[in-house]
């Protein structure tokens, strides 16, 4: 393996880490106010088809991305009104949005491009290019970092760039704002916060549509940037996978881009090697495939650092009478 | 401490919760230029219509019947097994190595070797789950999650390295031997018009019985009557001695057990061979099925049917009117799940209030229809107005 396979590994994991990093963000935000997410599978995939059939309709990658967003913000209010206004399960909440995604999508894409259940095929601006930073032709020849910068760390849409600036974002905005401790008490005990004069509800909600808007540039990137339109089912389990890195990394941000580049990694790695030959054992790409899942059952079981979620997570609140 | 008769509970709410997605899901066809109840008589007709509509209704029937039960199973533990998906693909391949390695001479015995053989690996399936969340505590809805994904990337394994052909390319096992095949529709109930192709079999059977099985343990036996301690309140049931690992373990191997045992309707019954992705979705309609059944067996069987008739109806729908794609009976399903689920409380909080309210008016009209009251009458009328609050 030489440094060129190296580096195109690198960068496709950062490719492929970018979805989860906003996804698990997304759920970062919703589940330290205590509000479980598994939906957020389904978030994404809505926002994949709204902004691939936007920015084809429009011809806008950005117009595209506002749709994904707004399309996704629908379905955390629709969370939100669920499992905060009406108490319900929030895990059924999630499993009902993760559907309601699945089939409105290929639904609305039949309907309206008669294409079997897909959008047709964005090109020019309706995609989001690569962008080239400074001097990144420049200093390509020198060694080691030259291709390092022009290769890896140059070269992605934009949105690569603001999910990467986005994990300082929530790191400040959960620890070093009063929004993001009055969010965490939430979702640790949101009785207290009730008695300090602070709504619980507006709390929530403000955690939710975050959460929505997060999962809406996922879904954009997804079908504008990592791909070019919409297909079936495309968000193809990543919603679950963040979902996994999300609890990998304890509900903490800088933790969760570390997971979410391992989960990356294994994700580009299976990608490239049908199976990795080590020695006289093979290990076969399923097993790539189905790493992240192993883990997360490994670090749920605590027996490798034991992962703790936000103690209210998962119980709507009544307030007392 | 009732505030609704316990009809509305059982049959009205999940009634209205339903009529309700039926409603939504009609304005999504009418969104997208179609109406909505010549969809609703495709549906019906492509349903029900004929021996061959009703012949894969039923058979669609049976498998919704298995993941809805084990999905209420586990729901009357308080526990949401959303794993159904993956221990329904690992009850396949314990039919696919029951039905392959061992020469059975009838296929009655075969079915039960099936039936067993299905369970346990939908159990052994559901088994690591369960007692990670009694033992350690993780989430079991994380865990099963997890294990739907590590249950799909087994079975491709073993189906391209291990069970494959040799000399074939697709990713499937040899096809069962004849023996095994099991009684379609056709042999029992041809006089009803089945053809040989129905792929109707007498899992249906097996399905009804596994009904009759739920309703005993649950409501019948001493364990199910500790499952649903357990589930109402876990302090309470500790307190009355009930063992909390045991209860999760049990009930999430029985759940399991019935999830796997779906494969002997797919696998043995209709496709003779494992396939990849032999359950399709089954293992989630199941929740939708549970939910609207009040994980209630009767309840299943008819939401089981109603998503059975989803199904069928919905393929035909496709076939008749090409805007509507397959997807709207995934819409549909969330529809339910979300409305019979989610939204359990917005059609509950109406309905309390307006039995609550009703049975005021009726105190009230009593106590004045009564001019004047005797003092016995008074008194026996009060502690009840106060058990009403």
């Amino acid at each position: 393996m030489d440094f060129l396979t190296i580096l195109q590994i690198l960068d496709s994991t950062v490719r492929l880490a970018t979805p989860l990093l906003l996804a698990c963000l997304a759920g970062l935000f919703s589940e330290r106010s205590g509000i479980f997410d598994i939906g957020l599978e389904g978030k994404m995939l809505a926002a994949a088809f709204a902004s691939a059939a936007i920015a084809f309709v429009t011809g806008s990658a950005w117009a595209g991305l506002a749709a994904g967003i707004g399309a996704s913000m629908i379905l955390a209010l629709l969370h939100g009104v669920a499992s905060i206004t009406f108490r319900g399960n929030q895990l059924i909440s999630g499993v009902a949005i993760n559907f309601l995604a699945a089939g409105l999508s290929v639904v609305i894409a039949q309907t309206a491009f008669r294409q079997g259940g897909r959008t047709p095929a964005l090109t020019g601006d309706a995609r989001f290019t690569e962008i080239t930073l400074p001097f990144a032709d420049a200093v390509a020849d020198v060694p080691v970092i030259g291709p390092i910068y022009a290769n890896l760390i140059s070269g992605h849409s934009i949105l690569v760039y603001v999910a990467l600036l986005i994990v300082p974002l929530t790191w400040w905005v959960l620890f070093r704002t009063r929004f993001g401790l009055r969010l965490r008490a939430v979702g640790e005990n949101p009785a207290a916060v009730d008695t300090a004069g602070i709504s619980v509800v507006g709390l929530r909600y403000a955690a939710v549509l975050i959460c929505g808007v997060l999962c809406g540039i996922a879904g954009a990137y997804l079908a504008t940037s990592l791909s070019a339109g919409f297909v079936k089912d495309m968000s193809a389990g990543r919603g679950f996978i963040a979902l996994a890195a999300l609890i990998f990394s304890k509900w903490r941000p800088w933790y969760a881009l570390m997971a979410c580049l391992l989960f990356g990694l294994l994700d580009a790695v299976g990608n490239r090697y049908q199976n990795i030959q080590l020695g006289d054992f093979v290990i076969p790409v399923q097993f790539m495939q189905a790493l992240p899942y192993i883990l997360t059952v490994i670090i749920l079981a605590g027996f490798v650092g034991r992962a703790i979620p936000p103690r209210a997570g998962g119980e709507p609140y009544v307030k007392e009478r | 401490m009732d505030k609704m008769p316990k009809w509305a509970d059982v049959i009205l709410i999940p009634l209205i919760s339903v009529i309700l997605a039926l409603l939504v899901s009609g304005l999504v066809v009418i969104f997208i230029g179609e109406s909505p109840i010549e969809a609703m008589q495709i549906m019906i007709r492509g349903a029900f219509g004929n021996a061959y509509g009703w012949g894969y209704t039923l058979f669609y029937t049976t498998n919704f019947i298995f993941t809805g039960l084990a999905v209420a199973v586990a729901f009357h533990a308080k526990m949401f097994n959303i794993g159904g998906e993956g221990q329904a693909a690992l009850g396949g391949l314990g039919v696919a190595i029951i039905c392959l390695t061992i020469p059975w001479p009838h296929w009655s015995v075969a079915l039960l070797a099936a039936v067993i053989g299905s369970a346990v690996f939908g159990a052994a399936w559901a088994a690591i789950p369960a007692y990670l969340q009694a033992k350690r505590g993780s989430h079991i809805v994380i865990t099963t999650i997890m294990f739907n994904f590590i249950a799909s990337a087994l079975l491709v394994y073993l189906l391209v390295n291990v069970f494959r052909v040799p000399g074939s390319m697709a990713p499937e096992t040899a096809r069962f031997p004849e023996a095994v095949h099991l009684p379609n529709a056709s042999q029992f109930a041809g006089f009803l018009g089945f053809r040989p192709s129905t792929p109707l079999n007498v899992s249906f059977f097996v399905a009804i019985l596994a009904c009759v099985f739920v309703w005993l343990l649950i409501w019948r036996t001493r364990l199910g009557y500790e499952i649903r301690a357990f589930g109402h309140s876990e302090t309470a049931a500790v307190y009355a001695g009930i063992h909390p690992v045991k209860i999760v373990m049990v009930s999430m191997l029985i759940s399991g057990g019935l999830a796997g045992m779906m494969a002997i309707n797919g696998v043995m019954g209709e496709a003779e061979r494992l396939v990849i992705d032999n359950v399709q979705g089954a293992g989630f309609v199941g929740i939708a099925v549970a939910l609207m059944g009040r994980s209630h067996p009767v309840g299943v069987f008819l939401a089981a049917l109603l998503f059975g008739a989803l199904y069928q109806g919905g393929a035909e729908l496709e076939f008749e009117m090409p805007a509507v794609s397959r997807e709207m009976i995934v819409v549909i399903q969330a529809l339910v799940i979300l409305f019979t689920g989610a939204l359990d409380n917005m059609v509950r909080m109406p309905m309390e209030a307006f039995f609550l309210a009703r049975h005021r008016r009726q105190e009230a009209a009593a106590a004045a229809a009564a001019p004047n009251p005797k003092p016995d009458a008074a008194h026996t009328g009060a502690p009840a107005a106060q058990r009403e609050e």
